[in-house]
């Protein structure tokens, strides 16, 4: 059978195959090892489907409506104009794996430690599959909005049923943040379909650029603020951050996966989609400012992350530092930065995903997240703490990990943008090996203080299930990011090619290849 | 001399009047004790004939004037009387187990509700002021005694009572506009008012009392700020499923009278009465309903913002099509969801009402998960999650509103919709994340309830997802109203 006939339909069916899982989840009786099961091989089949993807994506000549590949544009409400448009280009097509690669993890973490309402717990796990997916791959701005709002539901429904003591607390306020700042988003779409008589992605940007959509006076501002907020909640960018380590310490380890390792990409895949693909000029214009605030991110959720008793609030914080990172290499607008920037989301995604989990194992021996709680724990756990450190050396960003490329790419672009950019965010770098090791230290070394610590049980075979392909993924990203690189690469490059001309484009191209070999 | 086709304009009116008037004649000759519920059934059957007898009429030899220039029938009048019809029937389905339950089982309750949706039907064909008025006083009655059928509470009386003194008052207040409107123009048929305002010369000082009061009268039945003080005390009181029915069915038709005067009689002098109607009751609905314990005085304050919302489609009458069309699918899903929202309720709320409080939904989702996967389906709908009609209807607004570009409006909308999100969202949080103090099982499913909450679930699901059949009809709606 020759694969690439899968092509027009693939997206839908990876995108659509976990809602109708969710759907027969939800008439299958209420036998948990049944759901569980049933849940893993929809997610299983869901990541091959998905793994489709990277191997034919060049298949079809990018050509059309812009540089997306499995387009499919179907006619969906007649009026409004809204369709059902769809497509990946070289930096969505990551995420989606990202997402389908993160899920089948989350289903097994959770194989033990949700034991009631499993089955609510797995509708929603795979009706926010869905969403996830739904938003990378939505080229009309209504459909984006629609995956956008639907992922919403799911997650806070994750994290105020199943999570942890004031999980109703976080889960509220999640969703209220997130529900406020993107209303405006929806009124910002609005106000283009009601300039332009469309939602089609490629057609607004074609109209703005070329000036078929007047933007008078302030009206770009607001458009791009209106998008902005929206997706600076998500990220979370600073001052607007302080969700995110409520709902990462409540929510179940699933829950914090996904929220970590998706949920806040949206956000940054929103800004340079949506904000930098639609209003470039303005991106450009209010870059100072939000480059100064990612800094602040990257400084300020380092300090703070430092100073955690709590381990999952450590590793929230951190996450606050990294997504300043992506944030400051997006809007560095040069070809490095924006490409360390989407592989500083994966990997992001891969390892504080990763950790999680990990948190999450412990989490389930001894139901604490205290670290003065823990100390010693290599001598009674040893696979788990090699592992542990294997995942801290890619959060950190050592040479050889994943981590190191992304952030090297990011600060070289923050460089060439503006020296003191990348001077103070490379602190962010010390800083982040400062409280990941020392917290691998405050857990893993030491003499056990607290008896019930040298029971405790190593990694069994279904957590090593879980961790090794992550870690083993971590490094092989390290080593090989070209593989990786070469799609991203060149949609960076037509993303920029459209605000700079191509020629400036391709220029810090090759910059990016020297800086890679 | 009104011909056949008359008959027929009228034929869904005359199809509830008869099965009304032959349930009031049953009533009285069933011994006391025995079961009303067969003459439910019957009742739910006569909804589906004027639901079919609505389909027929809607053949294109049958749109046109009838009786004169009373009446007009085309999509706008066929769209309200489907919604009032539904309504209808799903109220009847989800009251045929609750009325024994209550022990307020008596078939004049079903005769009310047919006879009422009498006046709603003919609310949305009528263009004849004076027969506004008869329609809307039929409609009106019908429902003030439909409050207080919970007769032995003395909270249903209280809400039949406000309802009633300060209701006629607002009867009062159109029927005195009426007649302004008739000394400014010479005319009560809605057409020719229009044509008459609607032109480019000044209009009389007069008229714009008349349209103040007349305003105020219909701005009482939508429950629209600054009239709406009523809505939480009556929609505490009055039983369940009369609340779902007088929530959505007489404010559907009130706005389609509304939207034939307000859009057809100079909209321009309207406008700012409008735009400020919908700020208030977005805001006093929403901030109202945060600080409420009890879920139908909360959904009461509810429904004042989705009047407010609604407004805002009524603001954007300058691109006519696109304001008409708007405000009749937000009628239309605000009726499937909120029906369905109540449908729950009244199978919750427990002997005498007892269970209203938003403490009383807490673990829900584990006493019984389909009630509580329905109604968050529905609450969802009321916040505007995508998948639900209530996304689509309030998007569409929206959309309608900055096409004629009022950007306030619609940036004060949306900050309205994001915090409305909260109240609806608590008794989520209620019944999902919050163990039960209430260890009584919660009363079975009976197949009427259950068939309610299937209709608006069904029609909440279709209007979001497939919407495109609905706005097709509705976006016809304005240019047939116009050919006169």
């Amino acid at each position: 059978m020759n694969l690439s006939t899968l092509n027009p339909w693939i997206l839908t069916l990876t995108t659509f195959l976990p809602a109708l899982g969710a759907l027969l989840i939800a008439i299958l009786p209420r036998r948990d090892r049944d759901i569980r099961w049933f849940a893993m091989a929809i997610s299983v089949i869901t990541l091959l489907l998905s793994l489709h993807l990277p191997f034919h994506y060049g298949d079809v000549p990018l050509a059309g409506s812009g540089s997306f590949a499995y387009e499919q544009n179907l006619r969906w409400i007649t009026n409004p104009n809204i369709h059902y448009h769809i497509g990946i280009d070289g930096i969505s097509l990551w995420l989606v794996l990202l997402t389908t690669f993160l899920v089948p993890f989350c289903v097994l973490a959770s194989w033990k430690s949700i034991r009631d309402r499993v089955k609510e717990f797995f509708i929603l796990l795979l009706v926010l599959e869905t969403a996830m997916i739904g938003v990378f791959i939505a080229l009309d701005l209504f459909l984006f909005y629609f995956f956008w709002e639907a992922t919403l539901i799911p997650m806070a429904l994750i994290i105020g049923i199943f999570g942890h003591q004031r999980r109703v607390y976080a889960a509220v306020k999640f969703f209220l943040y997130t529900m406020i700042a993107s209303v405006f988003m929806l009124a910002a779409i609005i106000w283009l379909y009601a300039q332009s008589g469309t939602f089609d992605f490629t057609d607004i940007q074609h109209k703005i650029a070329t000036g078929a959509i007047a933007l008078p006076g302030q009206t770009a501002l607001w458009l791009f603020l209106g998008f902005f907020v929206a997706f600076a909640v998500k990220v979370p960018l600073f001052p607007l951050h302080t969700w995110l380590p409520d709902a990462h310490v409540e929510a179940p380890t699933a829950g914090s996966v996904l929220l970590a390792g998706v949920l806040l990409k949206m956000g940054t895949y929103g800004l340079l989609r949506f904000n930098i693909g639609l209003f470039p000029a303005e991106a450009h214009r209010n870059a100072p400012w939000i480059i100064t605030l990612a800094i602040i991110g990257i400084v300020y959720g380092a300090l703070v992350a430092l100073v955690q008793p709590n381990m999952k609030k450590l590793v929230a914080y951190s996450s606050v530092s990294h997504l300043g990172f992506v944030v400051l290499g997006i809007y560095s607008f040069t070809q490095a930065g924006m490409t360390g920037a989407v592989y500083q989301m994966l990997n992001h995604g891969i390892s504080t995903g990763a950790l999680f989990l990990l948190l999450g194992m412990v989490y389930d021996r001894r139901h604490t997240y205290e670290i003065k709680d823990y100390g010693g724990l290599a001598t009674p756990m040893p696979v788990y703490a090699t592992l542990f450190l294997l995942i801290t050396l890619s959060s950190i960003g050592l040479p050889l990990m994943n981590g190191f490329v992304g952030e090297f790419l990011i600060l070289s672009g923050a460089f060439q943008a503006k020296a003191l950019y990348g001077i103070i965010a490379a602190s962010g770098v010390i800083w982040s090996a400062f409280y990941m090791l020392w917290l691998y230290q405050r857990v893993f070394y030491g003499t056990i203080t607290n008896p019930v610590n040298t029971t405790l049980h190593d990694a069994n075979l279904r957590e090593r299930c879980i961790l090794w392909p992550l870690a083993a993924l971590a490094l092989v990203m390290g080593v090989f990011p070209s593989f990786w690189m070469n799609s991203i690469d060149a949609s960076v490059a037509s993303i920029l090619g459209a605000q700079n001309g191509a020629p400036s484009a391709q220029a810090l191209q090759v910059t990016v290849n020297t800086v890679l070999k | 001399m009104p011909t056949a086709a008359d008959y027929i304009r009228i034929l869904p009116e005359i199809v509830l009047s008869v099965w009304g008037i032959i349930v009031m004649f049953i009533e009285p000759i069933l011994p006391e004790g025995i079961s009303r519920k067969g003459l439910g059934i019957f009742s739910a059957f006569g909804a589906l004939v004027a639901i079919a007898a609505t389909a027929y009429q809607a053949q294109p030899q049958f749109a046109g004037f009838g009786f004169g220039n009373m009446l007009h029938v085309d999509h706008f009048s066929i769209f309200f009387h489907l919604v009032v019809l539904l309504v209808a029937l799903a109220t009847i389905l989800m009251s045929l187990d609750y009325l024994p339950f209550q022990k307020i089982d008596h078939g004049e309750y079903y005769a009310l509700i047919l006879l009422g949706s009498v006046g709603m039907c003919l609310m949305s064909s009528a263009v004849e002021l004076v027969l506004i008025f008869i329609a809307l006083e039929i409609s009106s009655i019908a429902s003030y005694i439909l409050a207080g059928f919970r007769r032995h509470a003395a909270e249903s009386a209280e809400s039949s009572m406000k309802y009633f003194l300060l209701g006629s008052f607002a009867t009062a207040f159109f029927l005195y506009g009426v007649a302004l409107l008739y000394g400014a123009t010479g005319s009560t048929n809605v057409f020719d008012i229009a044509a008459k305002l609607g032109g480019a010369g000044r209009i009389e000082p007069l008229a714009y009392v008349a349209v103040a009061l007349i305003f105020t009268g219909l701005g009482f039945k939508v429950a629209c700020a600054p009239f709406h003080i009523w809505t939480p005390d009556v929609y505490e009181g009055a039983p369940s499923p009369v609340v779902a029915f007088m929530s959505t069915a007489p404010k559907a038709a009130a706005f389609a009278v509304l939207i034939r005067l307000v859009i057809d009689t100079a909209s321009p002098h309207w406008f700012w009465v409008i735009w400020i109607a919908a700020i208030l009751s977005m805001c006093v609905g929403n901030l109202g309903a945060i600080l409420q314990s009890n879920v139908k005085r909360m959904l009461a304050y509810s429904s004042i913002a989705h009047a407010g919302y609604l407004m805002v489609a009524f603001a954007s009458a300058s691109n006519r099509e696109l304001g008409i069309s708007a405000a009749m699918f937000y009628s239309a899903a605000y009726a499937a969801m909120n029906v369905g929202a109540f449908a729950v309720i009244t199978q919750m709320a427990g002997s005498g009402e007892r269970f209203s409080q938003i403490d009383d939904y807490s673990g829900l989702g584990k006493r019984s998960p389909m009630l509580a996967a329905a109604l968050t389906f529905f609450l969802l709908s009321l916040i505007g999650i995508p998948i639900t009609g209530g996304f689509f209807a309030k998007f569409y607004v929206f959309s309608a509103a900055l096409r004629t570009h009022l950007i306030w409006l619609t940036i004060i909308g949306v900050a309205n919709s994001g915090m409305g999100s909260y109240y609806y969202l608590r008794l989520i949080v209620r019944m999902y994340m919050y163990e039960s103090r209430n260890e009584e099982p919660a009363p079975k499913v009976r197949f009427g309830v259950a068939m309610a909450i299937a209709i608006s679930l069904i029609a909440t699901l279709w209007l979001g997802v497939l919407p495109n059949a609905v706005l097709h009809y509705t976006q016809g709606a304005p240019t047939i109203l116009a050919s006169h």
